[in-house]
């Protein structure tokens, strides 16, 4: 199986609030660094990856935001849009269908449309010959998934979708899509994870999940945020006292204290996501700065591994 | 400057909104725990739970009904609780069901919905209707006033507006226009959708199939009997949504995106005229409580301290860290304040351990219901 960052596919996924986008972008720059043309798509139209980069929204357009870095925000509707520009190649029925509006009627009537043209619209960006006339070839994409929140969802939706649409073109773009997600050549999945006791058990479900309802072997989990361990037990017996001596002493005491007990709550959690995944867990370090920026992003680029 | 407990008298429903990996969850489950301490019955509906906080709080086996937390296990608490706790975890689909299943004339019009494929994807997958079903079951249990006050967990949503949008959503969905034109008899269709209608009908049909098509018009026929029966409910779900006794509590964290998010809430909750009761930030670092000493008071302190020049620099280190995030945490809350114009920003610190059961719950709740007797546990105005 090739090494994660040689596939042509990432999908970066995990619950709400643990640091996907993060994760994704430093990925991303880790990949772009090492010379592969990657692109990091976002498909919540919320514009972190532009706000990280400190920059211009990007939208449904392939923006170059560092050296052999692009990034989109794939639209659901300007990518059912593209879809069905690249189905009907005859003008006139592209514009008898969007002039009745029946697409858009379709996709607000048939659930999981939306993200079956969402996943379609990664497929595209990941061929090596793009069915966009304008598109570049990319050697990576990255996908910053949308939260689990509930379940599997977005992955599921071309194996759901092939079972609303039997048959048909539609059928077959979706078992397309579902045999490029599930194969271990060409896509990986990497988990995004925090050192605390219920993303640790979301973790350990969406794997199960993702293995045993789609097929997919998860390739990494990331287990975010972790402290440091800048003080050993002892140190912290001998700062217990002084921590509640008052002052500025004291608050520092108590501060080291603190950390130290949280350090080590998350050595318990590691312990915990190691002993439940079967993946390989890879750690990335707390950023002690008030916001994540592209230098924090690069930092955690370079201690990836 | 209020606790929960003022900001929830006289409410009977309180509902915790907010986006993912806030503290939600928990938070809803703290309330509840601390309402039923001041001698209510309360209810608290909650999705999905850590498996160890559904273990602590007695849930393991349960489904789509309430649920009363064992007394033995709150009264080994240390403060007794005096009245009832019951928790429910909510089964979306099963809820959806319910409602076909009250709305549907016929016992065979409800098997034709229950059976149809797009139905099925629906009542699990269509955007909205689990935070649709949270609504309708908080309703449903208000209806029944077997419990003097529901505080309702919402679903992780993608962002906090895909809740308050999700009952708009979901009817826009069942009686819409998009229905219509999947709808028998097919020369519906040609009306609604203009000129054309029929031969852009038959491409789309070529591009995702006929059954695809079939399955939508049986679909959208067996449900057409039962739009009325759905739009009055919702008109009633969104009535208890706006009413005087419910509060919704804004729940975030203390770094910039959730909390540009709660301030997005707030906005969305004022323009939609519903009740904004105030907002709870969990995990701030907290500021000490003094007028720190300059950075070579506190290395020289800790050397002689701890006689130790290597320890004391790395605890310096430490807390020059930690100072950074607990004036960002500050900053943020001020703006939030500030944008919310409000006194009730209740802090709950970032705590050395985990929460994760009944006793975690306790500790937060001296935060939540410290009602201005700890000044450092609520904020300074805004």
């Amino acid at each position: 199986m090739p090494d994660l960052l040689d596939r042509r596919l990432i999908f970066v996924t995990g619950k709400g609030g643990v640091g996907k986008t993060t994760v994704a972008i430093a990925l991303g720059l880790k990949a772009a660094a090492e010379g592969r043309r990657t692109i990091v798509c976002e498909v919540s139209s919320q514009e972190r990856t532009s706000r990280l980069f400190n920059r211009a929204t990007v939208g449904f357009n392939e923006v170059e935001m560092a050296e052999n870095l692009w990034a989109i925000s794939i639209d659901p509707d300007e990518s059912l849009r593209e879809y069905v520009l690249l189905q009907l190649k005859v003008r006139a029925m592209r514009d008898l269908l969007f002039r009745s509006r029946i697409f858009t009627y379709l996709a607000a009537a048939t659930p999981g449309l939306k993200e079956l043209v969402t996943i379609g619209k990664v497929w595209e960006l990941a061929q090596p010959d793009r069915k966009v006339k304008t598109g570049r070839t990319y050697d990576l994409v990255i996908v910053d998934a949308p939260a689990t929140g509930h379940g599997i969802g977005f992955l599921q939706t071309p194996r759901t979708f092939a079972n609303i649409a039997r048959v048909g073109p539609v059928h077959a773009q979706a078992r397309q899509l579902e045999a490029l997600i599930t194969d271990p050549e060409r896509s990986g999945v990497a988990i995004v994870s925090l050192p605390e006791e219920m993303p640790v058990n979301e973790s350990a479900a969406l794997e199960r999940e993702l293995r045993e309802e789609i097929g997919i072997q998860v390739d990494r989990v990331y287990m975010n945020g972790l402290y440091p361990e800048r003080f050993s037990p002892e140190e912290t017996a001998r700062m217990e006292p002084l921590a509640s001596s008052g002052g500025v002493v004291g608050a520092a005491a108590g501060a080291a204290v603190s950390e130290h007990r949280r350090a080590r709550s998350q050595r318990a959690q590691l312990s915990r996501l190691r002993r439940r995944v079967e993946a390989p867990v890879r750690t990335l370090p707390f950023v002690f700065e008030p916001e994540i920026g592209l230098d924090e992003a690069r930092l955690l680029a370079r201690r990836m591994g | 400057m209020a606790g929960v407990a003022d900001l929830l008298e006289d409410k009977d429903v309180c509902i915790c909104a907010g986006s993912g990996g806030v503290g939600k969850t928990t938070t809803a489950a703290a309330i509840a725990l601390g309402m039923a301490g001041r001698g209510l019955s309360v209810c608290v509906l909650t999705i999905d739970p850590a498996k160890r906080l559904a273990d602590s709080l007695g849930l393991a086996e349960l489904g789509n009904d309430a649920e009363r937390v064992d007394p033995a296990l709150l009264e080994a608490q240390d403060s007794p609780v005096e009245g009832e706790l019951w928790a429910m975890m909510l089964d979306a689909k099963a809820t959806f069901d319910e409602l076909v299943a009250r709305h549907a004339p016929d016992e065979e019009s409800r098997e034709r919905v229950l059976r149809n494929r797009i139905y099925q994807q629906i009542s699990t997958a269509l955007a909205g209707s689990q935070e649709y079903m949270a609504m309708e079951k908080l309703f449903e249990l208000h209806s029944e006033a077997r419990f003097d006050l529901l505080v309702l967990d919402t679903p992780p949503t993608r962002n906090a507006l895909d809740f308050l949008d999700a009952p708009r959503r979901l009817m826009q969905f069942i009686e819409g226009r998009s229905m219509r034109v999947f709808m028998k008899p097919t020369g519906m269709a040609a009306r609604v959708a203009g000129r054309g209608a029929g031969v852009a009908l038959s491409i789309v049909r070529r591009i995702v199939g006929f059954d695809l098509l079939a399955d939508l018009s049986e679909f959208f026929t067996a449900m057409s009997g039962m739009v009325d029966g759905f739009r009055e409910r919702a008109r009633r779900v969104d009535e208890l949504l706006a009413a005087p006794r419910t509060s919704f509590l804004v729940v975030c964290g203390p770094s910039g995106e959730p909390v540009d998010e709660a301030v997005y809430f707030h906005r969305k909750l004022v323009e939609a005229k519903l009740p904004f009761g105030g907002v709870i930030v969990n995990k701030v670092h907290r500021l000490p409580d003094y007028a720190g000493g300059d950075g070579e008071d506190l290395r020289g302190g800790l050397r002689t301290a701890l006689d130790d020049g290597d320890l004391a620099d790395r605890v310096a280190a430490n807390y020059a860290d930690y100072l950074s995030l607990a004036e960002r945490d500050s900053r943020n809350i001020d703006h939030l304040a500030a944008e919310l114009r409000t006194r009730s920003v209740i802090r709950v610190p970032y705590l050395d351990e985990d929460v994760h059961d009944l006793s975690g719950l306790a500790d937060l709740n001296r935060f939540l219901f410290a009602a201005g007797r700890d000044p450092a546990a609520t904020a300074t105005d805004g």
